[in-house]
C-alpha cells in the first residue's frame, strides 16, 4: 500500500467496467446524479462497445474541486464487474490505481486487488444482477456519504418493476455502501474532495439532452429520422417530449426518407429536424442538394462516429466535416456549426433552425458520441433564445423565387395567404416553375449563391482565450473545446492563446490575423486527416504545422493534450 | 366548363400523343368537380415525364426528386392536414427508385393519394425498363430482352392492406376520372395506377393492346374482400379495372393517430413554441 496514494482531495477519477449487460449504463446514471446533487463536481462518459451482451464497456466518472470537464486517461480507482474489465482498461492503469474487486471476479489477474466480496451480496439478494447497485453503494461510500441520495434514485429507478425489485435494490445499495464505509473508515480509500451545496443547483445534462432543449428552443416541431448511433438519442428525447411539446416524430423507413420528409415538413411550415450519423447522412446527400436548390430549409444532426463504412459504430470521432461540407451535387451555400460546450449547445441548435429559415438553406449541426454521451455540472446555459419565424403570408401573384439584391426571396408556404406556393428541383423561374433558360439558369444561381454574402455577416465567431501576445495559437473546432480549455488551464502559459470555432461553415477572414501573428500554430482534432486545418488553409491560405490527431476512436484524455502542446509550445 | 385548375402559355413537355395529357385532363377535371381549392392543395412530384404533371396544373407544388415524392407528401399532410395532397409520378419513380416509401406508404396510410403513370417503360430517360416492363420486352438498354418478372403493385399493396387500391387506364376519361375522384374522396391513402401508353418507348404496351388487355371491375365485384381482391391483382393476361380493394379496418389515418394532433387540431405553422415551457422543463435537469 505504501506507494499509493489513497486519499483523493482534489480529483478523483473511477472507472466502473463491465459487460454489456450488466448495467453499467445505469450505474454511470445513478452515481453521477447522486454525486452531483451530493454538491460535488461531476464529470461523467462512457465508452461502449458495439454489441447488447459481453464485451466490455466502461463509464468514467470524475468528481473534482474544481468544474472540471474533460476525462483524464489515468484511473485512480477501478471497479472491475468481470474478469475482462481489467486488461480492457490495462494501459489506463498506473502503479497507484487502486483496484476494487470482487477476486471471486477477477480469478487469474496480476494485478494487486483489494478484495470485496461484491459477487457475494449480490448473490446473497438474490441475484448477480444486483452487482452493479452494490458497486454503486462502495463508491457513495468512499466520499463519506450517506444512502439517502441512492436510495431516493433507485425508488424511482426500479418502482415500475415492483417493491420487491426495489427492496433487494435498496438492501444492494446498503451492503455495498457498508463494503465502501469499511474501506473508508480502514483508511484504505478515503475521497474528501471539497463540496458546495450550491452544485445542487446547476444544470446536468449531457450533449445529448443539450441538442434536444436546443432543438424544442430552436421550434423544432417535426422530426423524421431511421435510428442510427449515436444519432438516435436526440429521436429518443423528441419522442419524449413529442406530448407536451406537440411534436410529430416519425421513424422513417430510411435516410433517405428522413430527410425528404424534414424538407417537406419545413414547405409545409413546419421546424424539422433530422438526426444521423455519417452512415445515414451519406444517404441524405441528394436531399441536401434539394434543400440548395429549392431553397427550404432543413436541418440535420450529424452525430460523428468513426468511419468509413460501418467503422466503430459505438465510438467518437469528428471525421465528418468534409462529407457534411461537400455532401449534395452542384453549387449551392450551406451553414455548419458544431457545438462546442454543453453551454453553448442549446443555443447553438436553437440558432440552426433560425439560420436555416431566415437564409433557406441546409444548416448541418456537427456533434459525436464523446460529446452527446459526456454529463458535467454548470451553472449557466446560454438560454437567450427567440424562434425567429421567417414566414410570410402570400398575395395571389406570389413569387417564391423572387429576384432581388440579397438573393433571399421572402418564403411562403402553402395554405396560408392567397398566392401559390411552387417549388421545384429541376431549375425554375421566379414562381417555381421549371426552365430550361440559360439566362435564368445564371440569374437562379446567382441568386443562391449569393445568400452567402449575407449569411458570412451573421457567423458565430470564434471564441478567442488566454493571451493576446501569444506565441503558440491553439485551435479547435466542435467537442474538443472542453478538453483544451482543461489542458491550457493546467498548462498555464501565458505564450499560449486558444480559438475554438463553434461555426465551422462559413467562416470569416477576419480570423486571419490570428493566424498570422503565431510563431506556431497547433490544430488539435478528434480525426485523422485534419479536415479543419484543410479548411482553414483554404480561407486563409495558411498551411498549419503541428497538428494533434487522434482517430482510435476515442476523444482526447486531459493528461495527453497537456503532453503534446507543451512539447510544441515550450517552456512558459 | 371553365377550370380553376387550368394554366394557359404552357410549353408542355410531353411527346404529341402522350398518355399524359389525358391523366393531365382528367385530373384538373376531378380536383375541380370536387371543388378542391388551389391554395389548399398540394401536388406533389418525384422527376420523370410523368413528375411534370405538376407543372401544368394552377396550385401548390413540390416536384422534388426521383423517386421521393410520397416521403415528401406525407411530411406535408401531417404537417397540415388541411392540405389535399396528391403524390404523383411515373411507376419508374414510385416502384423502382421510391419502391420502399410505397411499401411504408401503405403501411403509414396517411390520407393522401398516390397517383402512378404506369407507361411500363422509363420515358424521361429514353426507353429503358421499368419495374413493370413485361418479360422479353427488348428495350434501348435490355436489348436482349427484359428477364426480370414485372413487379405487381396492385398484389403488393392490396397483400399489405392498403387502404384503397385501383387500377385506371389513361384511354378511359370518364370511369378514370371517377376513379380519381374516388381516390382523392377516400380517407386514407390511395393508390391509383393508370395505364398510359408511350407513344415513343414502348411499341408493345400501346393504346389498342390496353384496351384489349384490360376490362372493368363489374357492380357485383365486392371490393372490400382482400382475397377476392388479391386474386384478381393476379390476373396477368386482362387486367381488372376499377376500385379493386378497399380495407374496412383502416378506419384512422397516420396523423389522426399522432400524439401532436391528439388535442390541437390546427396546422404545425399556426402553433408557437412556449419557450418558458422549455425552460422550465430545463430547470428540471439540475
Ligand atoms: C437519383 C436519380 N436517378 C436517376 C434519375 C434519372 N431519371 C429521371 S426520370 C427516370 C425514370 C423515368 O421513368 P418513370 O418514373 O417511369 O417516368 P416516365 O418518364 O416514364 O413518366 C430516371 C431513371 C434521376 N433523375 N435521379
Amino acid at each position: 500500500m505504501d506507494k499509493r496514494d489513497n486519499f483523493f482531495k482534489e480529483d478523483v477519477s473511477i472507472v466502473l467496467c463491465g459487460e454489456a449487460g450488466q448495467g453499467i449504463k445505469t450505474i454511470e446514471l445513478i452515481l453521477v446524479h447522486v454525486l452531483k446533487k451530493s454538491g460535488y463536481n461531476v464529470f461523467g462518459t462512457k465508452e461502449y462497445m458495439s454489441r447488447i451482451r459481453g464485451g466490455s464497456n466502461s463509464t468514467i466518472i470524475r468528481v473534482s474541486d474544481k468544474n472540471v470537464k474533460s476525462m483524464k486517461d489515468k484511473i485512480d480507482i477501478l471497479i472491475p464487474l468481470d474478469s475482462k474489465a481489467i486488461e480492457h482498461v490495462a494501459d489506463r492503469l498506473s502503479d497507484n490505481t487502486i483496484i476494487l474487486g470482487d477476486k471471486e471476479l477477477l480469478t487469474d489477474t496480476k494485478y494487486e486487488i483489494i478484495d470485496i466480496p461484491l459477487l457475494k451480496i449480490a448473490k446473497e439478494i438474490g441475484s448477480k444482477i444486483y452487482l452493479n447497485i452494490v458497486a454503486c453503494g462502495v463508491v457513495l461510500a468512499l466520499f463519506n456519504s450517506n444512502l439517502d441520495l441512492l436510495n431516493e434514485f433507485v425508488t424511482e429507478k426500479f418502482e415500475s418493476k415492483g417493491k420487491a425489485i426495489v427492496d433487494n435494490n435498496i438492501e444492494a445499495a446498503k451492503s455495498g455502501f457498508e463494503l465502501g464505509k469499511a474501506l473508508y473508515d480502514d483508511s484504505k480509500v478515503r475521497i474528501d474532495i471539497k463540496r458546495d451545496p450550491k452544485i445542487k443547483d446547476d444544470y446536468f445534462l449531457n450533449g445529448n439532452d443539450a441538442v434536444g432543449y436546443g432543438a424544442l428552443m430552436g421550434g423544432c416541431n417535426f422530426i423524421s429520422s431511421y435510428p442510427m448511433s449515436p444519432g438516435t438519442g436526440v429521436l429518443t428525447f423528441l419522442s419524449e417530449h413529442s406530448k407536451e411539446m406537440e411534436i410529430v416524430v416519425e421513424q422513417a423507413e430510411d435516410e433517405i426518407s428522413a430527410i425528404n420528409m424534414g424538407i417537406g415538413a419545413w414547405y409545409a411550415g413546419a421546424r424539422a429536424l433530422v438526426t444521423t450519423s455519417g452512415g445515414g447522412f451519406a444517404l441524405m446527400g441528394e436531399g441536401i442538394s434539394l434543400s440548395g436548390i429549392i431553397e427550404t430549409p432543413i436541418v440535420v444532426h450529424i452525430a460523428q462516429r468513426p468511419g468509413p463504412g460501418t467503422g466503430l459504430p459505438t465510438r467518437t470521432e469528428q471525421g465528418d466535416l468534409e462529407v457534411a461540407l461537400y455532401s449534395g451535387h452542384g453549387e449551392f451555400p450551406r451553414i455548419i456549426l458544431a457545438p462546442s460546450s454543453i453551454e453553448n449547445t442549446v443555443k447553438t441548435t436553437a440558432e440552426a433552425f433560425n439560420l436555416a429559415d431566415k437564409y433557406q438553406v441546409p444548416v448541418i449541426i456537427l456533434t459525436d458520441q464523446y460529446f452527446l454521451d459526456s454529463f458535467y455540472n454548470t451553472k449557466k446555459l446560454d438560454l437567450d433564445i427567440k424562434v425567429d419565424d421567417k414566414i410570410i403570408k402570400t398575395d395571389k401573384d406570389y413569387k417564391r423565387y423572387k429576384l432581388n439584391a440579397s438573393g433571399i426571396s421572402p418564403r411562403g408556404i402553402p395554405g396560408f395567404g392567397d398566392g401559390l406556393v411552387h417549388v421545384d428541383s429541376d431549375e425554375h423561374d421566379e414562381y417555381g416553375r421549371l426552365t430550361e433558360d440559360l439566362d435564368i439558369r445564371v440569374k437562379m444561381t446567382d441568386k443562391r449563391l449569393h445568400k452567402l454574402d449575407s449569411i458570412k455577416k451573421d457567423i458565430i465567431e470564434p471564441v478567442f482565450t488566454g493571451n493576446k501576445d501569444y506565441e503558440t495559437l491553439v485551435i479547435g473546432w466542435g467537442s474538443t473545446f472542453n478538453v483544451i480549455n482543461d489542458a491550457l488551464k493546467e498548462i498555464n502559459n501565458k505564450k499560449i492563446g486558444y480559438l475554438h470555432f463553434t461555426q465551422v461553415y462559413p467562416i470569416s477572414d477576419k480570423i486571419k490575423p490570428y493566424l498570422d501573428k503565431a510563431k506556431n500554430i497547433i490544430i488539435i482534432e478528434n480525426n485523422a486527416t485534419a479536415q479543419f486545418a484543410k479548411l482553414l488553409k483554404i480561407v486563409t491560405g495558411v498551411e498549419i504545422e503541428h497538428k494533434i490527431l487522434k482517430y482510435n476512436g476515442m476523444h482526447f484524455y486531459l493528461e495527453e493534450l497537456v503532453e503534446k502542446i507543451n512539447e510544441v509550445a515550450g517552456d512558459k | 366548363m371553365k377550370n380553376k385548375f387550368d394554366i394557359s402559355n404552357q410549353d408542355i413537355a410531353w411527346c404529341p400523343g402522350c398518355g399524359n395529357f389525358s391523366i393531365l385532363e382528367i385530373i384538373k377535371k376531378a380536383m375541380n368537380e370536387l371543388e378542391l381549392e388551389q391554395e389548399n392543395t398540394v401536388m406533389v412530384s418525384g422527376i420523370g415525364q410523368a413528375a411534370k404533371m405538376p407543372q401544368y396544373v394552377n396550385t401548390n407544388f413540390f416536384n422534388g426528386l426521383h423517386g421521393r415524392a410520397l416521403p415528401v407528401a406525407t411530411a406535408v399532410k401531417v404537417s397540415n392536414p388541411k392540405m389535399t395532397v396528391i403524390a404523383e409520378s411515373g411507376e419508374g419513380d414510385m416502384y423502382g427508385e421510391g419502391g420502399n416509401h410505397f411499401i411504408h406508404a401503405i403501411r403509414r396510410n396517411v390520407n393522401i393519394t398516390n397517383i402512378v403513370h404506369n407507361n411500363m417503360i422509363y420515358g424521361l430517360t429514353k426507353g429503358q425498363a421499368s419495374p413493370t416492363t413485361s418479360k422479353g420486352m427488348k428495350t434501348t438498354l435490355q436489348i436482349f430482352g427484359v428477364t426480370n418478372e414485372p413487379f405487381n403493385p396492385m398484389a403488393v399493396a392490396i397483400s399489405l392492406g392498403a387502404s384503397f387500391v385501383a387500377r385506371a387506364f389513361s384511354g378511359d376519361q370518364e370511369q378514370t376520372k371517377e376513379i380519381i375522384k374516388k381516390a382523392i374522396l377516400h380517407k386514407g391513402y390511395a393508390v391509383v395506377d393508370i395505364f398510359q401508353p408511350c407513344v415513343s418507348f414502348n411499341k408493345l404496351n400501346n393504346f389498342a393492346w390496353f384496351k384489349e388487355h384490360s376490362y372493368y371491375l363489374d357492380d357485383k365485384y365486392d371490393p372490400y374482400d382482400q382475397v377476392e381482391a388479391f386474386r384478381k391483382s393476379l390476373e396477368m393476361e386482362k387486367f381488372p379495372l376499377g376500385v379493386l380493394y378497399m380495407n374496412k379496418e383502416r378506419v384512422t389515418t397516420f396523423e389522426e393517430n399522432l400524439i401532436a394532433y391528439e388535442t390541437n387540431k390546427a396546422p404545425l405553422f399556426e402553433r408557437k413554441r412556449d419557450l418558458e415551457k422549455v425552460k422550465l422543463s430545463l430547470a428540471g435537469m439540475k
